[in-house]
């Protein structure tokens, strides 16, 4: 806008226009357009990413407004206490736990509901509906649900008598983190059933026909044809389960009260919260999330490697 | 998966129609047998959620599934409602919603449709920036969000700290970008040919031909914020702000000894919570199909 002001000949009309092109591509306007969401993303993504880096490397602690203290840089210090937290390497063990119920349990069942779907069945919308209605339901309500199917003179204690576990489920700690494994792959499957049924419905329909011809058995169509060919999904369902894991809040919160029993159900996120918030250790939680940051990136970079290798 | 080009009327067609893959000899009853399994598992959660907060008598063992006709009573909801003032509670997960739609309608479309149709320096960079945005947890930012917003601006306890770091669905945006990208060049030289603005052939060409996408993904960005507990329930420490999901959730972890029927109370406040949502996708449902997602997902 201020090339036009410098040049005001209509004369030099075109080599303006060429040289505001050159320099802002050729639809100007885009810029204007993508403002509001670049805007959104510097404010509230990029300065809070680098806000985080700067805090992990300082000491930092909330203050009553107005009072100004030291803020020393501290280099590695923090992450240093991260890596030595036994708190914190029991959190990264029980996303691990979450990992190994939650991916095998996921792609399992949500494969196979959809092949159960992916055919002219009665009350297929309404199969559909069923499974996706708690993946849109608030985690509270839920949760809220769960507690008390799972409390000691729950339901589900009712159903299995002698076999519950003691203490229950959400209380006991072997089974507290399974419990939550368990719980988000029912709230979550839904989802992942709607993305394995768009796969599967780009599956070559020729392909069955040629094993069904060859006389393929179930397993062996399900083995040669199904499962290669909803690999894509397959690949996505595990990066976006490790986000999930790295991302757990509510649900330790809420279900097992507060990452309990001892700790055995805390996710990093929660450890973020209680240290960084109800502690006032905020230069503590950075560090962290920079580490699960970190973590979450180089898992998504491995895994468009594998991807791209096997394209 | 292969990139398959279809227009976007294809696909909202193809996403309604049941095709059947599998070769029709292949018995069906097991099919069947599995989804009813499924829906089961499913449903229970549901059902029992409804039954419980209907109970006059909390009852928790496997008596209490079946609901009493002597056992039902309303009461529940009268007893949540005196608890959290479920109006307020509504209007806040509202306003939190509605902001959040509106600012994702607005800028989104119109960073979708720059993404995809408008070559403009920085495109790009903005697109990276979106991928990104998509890749990390907006929970691992939690601490500088909660420095900047409520310490450093200011915006504890208000609708707009609350919808901030929500305004804009990078989802929706991807979404916006991958349907825009479907409709063919031509349409557009053709309408800047005869003078049209980009602003006017956003709104009268290119939306029209998107709208199962919009309503696509305005569905997904409805559940983030109606549902989200961690941000509004770190920035609203008044309980006049809080959504309704943190002010059940408080209720929950605080004051359920206070009440005869916790049990009943709680439900029924999960039940007033969880209805919107699955009402809406119910209503909304052959917009919420595998084509529409799949698009979205796959990149």
């Amino acid at each position: 806008m201020k090339l036009e002001a410098e040049l005001p000949h209509s004369a030099r009309e075109p080599r303006m226009t060429r040289l505001a092109r050159a320099v802002l591509g050729r639809q100007p306007i885009g810029l204007a357009f993508g403002a509001p969401y670049a805007l959104f993303i510097a404010v509230l993504f990029a300065y809070p990413l680098g806000l985080a880096v700067w805090i992990s490397f300082h000491r930092y602690f909330f203050t009553a407004p107005g009072v100004s203290v030291a803020r020393p840089f501290v280099g590695l210090a923090n992450y240093r206490a991260v890596f030595a937290d036994p708190e914190v390497l029991r959190s990264f063990l029980n996303i691990l736990i979450f990992l190994v119920i939650n991916v095998p349990l996921t792609v399992g069942l949500s494969l196979l509901l959809a092949t159960a779907l992916n055919a002219a069945i009665p009350f297929r919308a309404f199969f559909r509906a069923c499974f996706y209605v708690p993946y849109v339901t608030a985690s509270v309500a839920m949760v809220a649900v769960w507690l008390f199917m799972f409390s000691s003179g729950g339901v589900v204690n009712s159903v299995l008598g002698p076999l519950a576990p003691v203490p229950s489920w959400l209380v006991n700690q072997n089974w507290a983190m399974p419990s939550i494994a368990i719980y988000v792959t029912w709230k979550q499957l839904g989802f992942f059933i709607l993305l394995y049924l768009a796969a599967l419905q780009n599956v070559p329909k020729e392909l069955y026909e040629a094993a069904s011809m060859d006389g393929a058995s179930w397993w062996h169509r399900l083995r040669s044809v199904t499962i290669p060919g909803v690999r894509t999904v397959t690949t996505l369902i595990t990066l976006l389960a490790i986000i999930v894991g790295a991302n757990l809040f509510t649900e330790p919160y809420l279900l097992t009260a507060g990452g309990g029993p001892n700790g055995k159900s805390a996710s990093p996120v929660l450890l973020m919260y209680q240290t960084g918030i109800e502690q006032n250790h905020p230069d503590f939680a950075s560090a962290l999330g920079i580490i699960l940051v970190i973590g979450v990136l180089l898992i998504v970079g491995v895994q468009r490697l594998l991807q791209r290798n096997q394209t | 998966m292969t990139e398959t080009v279809r227009t976007v009327d294809e696909v909202a067609v193809a996403s309604e129609d049941v095709t059947a893959v599998e070769p029709r000899t292949s018995r069906s009853w097991w099919r069947l047998l599995v989804l009813l399994i499924g829906a089961l598992v499913f449903v229970f959660p549901f059902y029992y959620m409804i039954v419980g907060s209907l109970q006059k008598q909390s009852n928790t063992s496997l008596s209490g599934v079946l609901p009493r006709p002597s056992n039902i009573t309303l009461h529940n909801y009268g007893e949540i409602n005196a608890a959290l003032s479920l109006g307020k509670a509504l209007i806040n997960s509202g306003i939190f919603t509605g902001g959040v739609l509106l600012a994702t309608v607005v800028f989104g479309v119109l960073a979708g449709y720059a993404l995809a149709q408008l070559r403009f320096r920085g495109r790009s960079l903005l697109f990276v920036m979106m991928l990104l945005l998509l890749m990390v947890p907006f929970q691992l930012l939690i601490i500088p969000l909660y420095v900047l917003i409520v310490r450093n601006y200011g915006l504890g306890n208000s609708y707009l700290g609350m919808i901030a770091p929500f305004a804009i669905n990078s989802t929706a945006v991807f979404i916006f970008r991958q349907y825009f990208l479907q409709l063919p060049k031509e349409l557009f030289d053709a309408a800047r040919i005869d003078g049209a603005n980009e602003l006017r052939i956003l709104t009268r060409i290119a939306l029209p031909l998107v709208r199962p996408a919009l309503l696509t993904a305005m569905l997904l960005t409805f559940i983030g914020p109606w549902n989200e507990y961690l941000w509004p329930f770190l920035i609203t420490k008044q309980q006049s702000m809080q959504p309704l999901a943190v002010a059940l959730a408080n209720y929950m972890n605080t004051v359920q000894s206070t009440v005869s029927n916790p049990f009943g109370t709680i439900l029924a406040g999960a039940f007033v919570l969880a209805v919107p949502a699955v009402v809406l996708f119910l209503a909304f449902q052959r917009y919420f199909v595998a084509p529409n997602i799949g698009s979205a997902v796959k990149g």
